[in-house]
């Protein structure tokens, strides 16, 4: 069923909206808000909604005050911008290679990202700024490797996905070479920023990657409908006016820093980059990349995930990443199955 | 001749001698493999061109220059007098339209969904889809037959449904040249002839310049009204089916014997191949003498 609508003013402007995916927007959105709420509404110090949303207004008491801005507030809004940025950078990524497995988990970006945040805590005793730098570094690196490799005549979909297999595999090598040089105590942060977690997040965590996103989200949908039409091959949408390799490098670099933010400021929390596109994608039903459903569904999903674990497991005894990686192991499987009797893999 | 030729056709542009769509001494190559060296071929203005040749003869290499998809390593393609490659992207995609031979219906994607994307150089932005895309994609859909297909995934669709449905999207997309790369490929007789008609329908009733590569030498003759024969690369006779297609030109150009009669139909030139027995007696006696 074809639920577009078209808005028109007289003076000639006209937008396409989507009635479908507008509304699951908005209910995606409104369930990453109540999950926010419950999230910081959680914690060794129980608020209910109503006490945290009047805080968050600016009207609680001072205990609930220090508790909801400087603690749990800046955790949230980390676990909200970086699922917000894994989702979209899937998106993108599983667009530009016309795969659903092509996600930053499977192309070795969260790896690479891993490799230089552990060369930070191995070799150099890096402070948590240092890890965070490192592992940037790390997935910048990788993911310029991987488009140099799998640039032939232009970037090819299954090219960069095996690519960025390969460089994975290598990678992976790379990090379980420095965890058996590591020491004890070292190995354990390690092993614990490697499942990707959102304890201690902070303000000086949030301002980066808000200011990240404030420039790369806006820069990313204004080349959605080249993306679009990429979609129906290169030759399609080069004849159709799109300069198919000037968008998807600049799509591809953003989606390569929006991942390595993400993966800097909350360690590689593993398939929300690649479950988030393919569950937003089932909701909207609608063709196309669907870039801002991905990148809300990324948001509530690593939200709901935390106050999974913590909920489940008590406060911080369990990082995000393993409930995540749970949830999406199992989701994958259910991929893999259905993709497979629907004959396309 | 060729120059002669296209000079001559009675079709070209009546502003000016010179045609819109061009390539100038230009050389393709892929990587080292070189296709084509100095080529040049002129698309006269109005015309129905379609460029035939054998396997490997760098037919659909020329189309994708001509579409600027490949960039020639020598010599320049020129549309209305600029270097194609030199043009803003969308400028050149609202004068011409490609139809390749592969591309990819996104899944879950509706008739008239792809259709629209056809607007594609047309919008911006803050112009994402106007009266007026709506009027040309239902114009489109009209045309080409797919109007009440408009609902319908393009998944579910026949090979011959969803070849029309393409046509549709370049359609849309309103350029006076059309480039189509084998677009009766996979399709069965009745599907080729219809789609055929519908490439002739848009030349002769809206004017627009065809240019199509053909495997069927026959269907080209037939519907062609100038007609480009390629070999490794160079072109070996270009002009109207009647005055070109001969024996000795089809046996030159894809080293097959056979008889040129008139089409009962249509009185264009028809190729009927040797029979088999026919043509080993005279490989025989070749090798004999």
């Amino acid at each position: 069923m074809r639920t577009n609508r078209a808005i028109r003013t007289p003076g000639g402007l006209s937008l396409r909206l989507d009635v479908r995916a507008t509304v699951v927007v908005g209910l995606i959105l409104l369930a990453a808000l109540t999950a926010s709420v419950v999230l910081i509404g959680t914690g060794d110090f129980p608020i209910p909604a109503g006490d945290v949303l009047k805080t968050l207004l600016g009207n609680g008491n001072a205990g609930q005050e220090f508790i909801i801005n400087e603690l749990r507030l800046p955790r949230v809004l980390v676990g909200l911008l970086v699922g917000a940025s894994l989702g979209l950078g899937g998106a993108l990524f599983q667009a530009i290679s016309r795969n659903p497995l092509g996600s930053p988990d499977v192309l070795g970006l969260s790896q690479g990202a891993t490799a230089g945040a552990l060369t930070m805590i191995v070799l150099f005793s890096g402070s948590a700024t240092q890890v965070t730098l490192g592992a940037l570094v790390g997935g910048l690196v990788t993911g310029f490797a991987i488009y140099l490799l799998a640039w032939k005549q232009g970037v090819h979909g299954y090219r960069l996905v095996l690519v960025g297999i390969g460089v994975s595999a290598i990678v992976t090598a790379v990090n379980g070479y420095l965890l058996t040089r590591s020491t004890l105590t070292d190995a354990a942060q390690a092993v614990v920023w490697m499942t990707g977690s959102l304890s201690g997040r902070d303000w000086t965590q949030v301002w980066p990657l808000l200011w990240l996103c404030a420039v790369l989200v806006p820069l990313v949908l204004a080349n959605a409908r080249g993306l679009r039409m990429m979609e129906m091959g290169d030759d399609v949408s080069n004849a159709l006016g799109v300069r198919v390799e000037r968008v998807r490098l600049l799509l591809l670099v953003a989606a390569v820093l929006l991942t390595a933010a993400a993966t800097a400021a909350a360690g590689p929390v593993s398939f929300v980059a690649l479950t988030a596109p393919q569950l937003a994608r089932r909701l909207t039903r609608s063709p196309g990349p669907n870039l801002v459903p991905s990148l809300c569904m990324g948001a509530t999903l690593l939200v709901t995930a935390d106050w999974v674990s913590q909920k489940v497991f008590g406060a911080d005894q369990l990082p995000v990443g393993v409930v995540t990686g749970v949830l999406g192991g199992v989701y994958l499987l259910w991929l893999l199955v259905t993709e497979r009797k629907a004959g396309r893999i | 001749m060729s120059a002669e030729t296209v000079l001559t056709s009675g079709l070209t542009n009546p502003r000016s001698t010179v045609n819109r769509l061009s390539a100038d001494t230009v050389t393709l190559a892929y990587d080292q493999r070189v296709i084509a060296e100095q080529l040049s071929v002129e698309i006269p203005d109005n015309s129905f061109t379609v460029i035939v040749g054998p396997n490997a003869c760098g037919k659909s290499t020329l189309l994708r220059a001509l579409s600027r998809m490949l960039k020639p390593s020598q010599g320049k393609v020129l549309l209305d007098g600029q270097v194609i490659q030199s043009m803003p992207a969308k400028k050149v995609a609202r004068t011409l339209g490609l139809l390749p031979q592969s591309s990819i219906a996104p899944d879950g994607i509706t008739v008239a969904d792809l259709v629209g994307r056809g607007r594609y150089p047309h919008q911006g932005i803050l112009r994402q889809w106007s009266t007026e895309d709506e009027r040309v994609v239902q114009e489109s859909m009209r045309q080409t037959g797919v109007a009440e297909l408009a609902e319908r995934y393009v998944d579910e669709l026949s090979g011959g449904q969803r070849q029309r449905v393409w046509i549709a999207m370049a359609l849309a997309q309103q350029t006076p040249l059309l480039l189509l790369d084998e677009p009766t490929t996979y399709l069965d007789i009745q599907h080729q002839i219809d789609v055929l008609d519908l490439c002739a329908e848009l030349h002769e009733e809206q004017g627009r310049t065809l240019v199509a590569v053909l495997h069927d030498l026959n269907h080209a003759a037939r519907y062609a009204t100038h007609l480009i024969a390629l070999k490794s690369g160079k072109i070996i006779a270009e002009g109207r089916p009647n005055d070109i297609v001969t024996a000795e030109l089809v046996e030159e150009v894809f080293g097959l014997r056979c008889q040129v009669i008139d089409d009962p139909e249509t009185g264009t030139p028809l190729v009927v191949p040797a029979a088999r027995k026919a043509r080993v007696r005279v490989e025989a006696a070749t090798e004999a003498s």
